[in-house]
């Protein structure tokens, strides 16, 4: 008997519609969020995360609209992110039936944010998401959906961010985003081991093995992917039987 | 009539609580509250929570849930679920030690820091993701779920009982740990049923149709 390692499959959502871009750019549609929230629930998906790339403000009332749908028939954890940047902005989402809420740029605009939002809210609902790109011997931090370097190392951030009460760390490797050659291992077990907190390695999944790779040599509590499931080359529980037939436990 | 009051006492995210509710009891009304009176008038209770016990114990203090809870529980069946669980204990670890409502014999503690599992990985606290719970004692609220299926869990202090006719079910992390307890019309649980998928939403379905007997 053990915890499992969970896979998360992350919807990339604009104005209502699944979307994936390859590195942040080159946008491809995938689909209803709901339908592909309910499909991924019936495959066994441990978690489901949003990233919310809407900027104006209907959209994001698109995006509440379409969190509720999704809660009132998806009964497993649901994380949102992209531009969360006030109490009210955690509010409106965790009252929309999200379960937690991914901060990245506003954190480090804030740190202070966090340490407020834990407190509100609790850790339990506050993930940091960070956005990390190796330079030379160590990785800086993004912002801005990878747009904006800030000088920060992500290990020391990572580590502040636990401080202040981020109850997980959502880990994307802007290097492996979108190459589809697995994730940055070393920069996530750097982390993992560096945090007492779960990690969910993310950026770079092009097959089954990645998954697995993330977990036993990255040392992910959880592995996120999205492109390898929009577009039904794997199920989620082909990615389940692939991981335990590798000695990963995980919930079938 | 009221079929299920889920307590708003401003601690967490309900709205999970009460979907599900209404997903597993299509017809039946299910309301929010923290009005005394109509949790009174409910034929059963959901007693949620998140977040940390101090601010908790605070609010149910506010509105008096501590004198109230004691009462439900001889009246209707009430189902607790994660700091709702904690806070019926005696005491907590969390917040430099706080007292609790006291209606199950227990303390809660914390998991601890630096854990490693039995083959030397690191452990992470919270406790996040999918357990296993042995089900150690047969009761309804069991009813058509697998032994040993697996909930969503996210805790960082956990229960540990006194009274071992009351542990229905257990979960290992680190140690085992106490992730149901039972008592008359009571049912604990550590986990979020209301997010634990298939499993979870049999164990509200059982909830909603159990007369409180076991």
């Amino acid at each position: 008997m053990s915890l499992a390692k969970r896979i998360i499959p992350c919807l990339d959502v604009d104005k209502g519609r699944v979307v994936k871009g390859v590195q942040f750019v080159d946008i491809r549609d995938a689909g209803d969020p709901v339908e592909v929230a309910k499909r991924y629930d019936r495959e066994g998906a441990d978690e489901i995360t949003f990233l919310d790339i809407t900027a104006s403000h209907e959209g994001r009332d698109t995006t509440i609209h379409m969190v509720e749908d999704i809660a009132s028939q998806v009964f497993i954890p649901l994380t949102v992110g992209g531009g969360i940047r006030t109490v009210e902005d955690i509010r409106a989402m965790l009252n929309a039936g999200a379960d937690k809420v991914g901060i990245n740029t506003a954190a480090v605009h804030n740190p202070e944010f966090v340490s407020e939002a834990a407190q509100r809210f609790g850790s339990q609902c506050i993930v940091v998401a960070i956005d990390a790109k190796r330079q030379g011997d160590h990785w800086e931090i993004f912002t801005h959906g990878g747009r904006k370097p800030t000088g920060i190392d992500a290990i020391e951030w990572a580590k502040q961010m636990v401080e202040r009460g981020a109850g997980e760390i959502l880990l994307t490797s802007m290097d492996r985003d979108g190459t589809r050659d697995g994730f940055d291992l070393e920069l996530t077990r750097a982390v993992s081991e560096a945090v007492s907190v779960p990690v969910i390695a993310s950026g770079g999944v092009g097959n089954l093995d990645h998954l697995t790779e993330g977990v036993l040599q990255g040392k992910a509590d959880a592995v996120l992917a999205a492109s390898i499931f929009h577009f039904a080359e794997h199920t989620i529980e082909d990615a389940k039987k692939a991981m335990q037939s590798r000695g990963v436990e995980v919930r079938l | 009539m009221v079929d299920v009051a889920v307590i708003d006492y401003g601690m967490g995210n309900l709205h999970s609580a009460s979907k599900a509710l209404e997903f597993v009891a299509p017809g039946k009304k299910i309301v929010v509250t923290s009005d005394r009176d109509e949790i009174l008038a409910a034929e059963r209770v959901m007693f949620p929570g998140v977040g940390a016990i101090r601010d908790c114990m605070a609010e149910i203090r506010r509105l008096e849930l501590d004198t109230l809870l004691p009462e439900l529980i001889k009246t209707r069946p009430v189902l607790a679920i994660c700091v709702g669980m904690q806070a019926l204990m005696d005491s907590s670890e969390e917040n430099q030690g706080v007292d609790c409502i006291g209606v199950l014999p227990g303390k809660v503690r914390f998991f601890g820091d630096n854990l490693v599992d039995a083959k030397g990985e690191k452990l992470k606290v919270p406790h996040m993701g999918w357990n296993q719970v042995k089900q150690v004692q047969d009761h309804p609220i069991w009813h058509g779920i697998e032994q040993d299926s697996r909930f969503y869990f996210v805790h960082s202090y956990y229960v540990e009982a006194e009274n071992s006719q009351q542990i229905i079910g257990s979960t290992e992390y680190n140690s085992t740990f106490t992730s149901v307890l039972a008592d008359k019309n009571l049912v604990a649980c550590q986990f979020h049923p209301e997010k634990s998928q298939h499993a979870g939403l049999a164990l509200l379905k059982n909830f909603v149709n159990w007369d409180g007997s076991c």
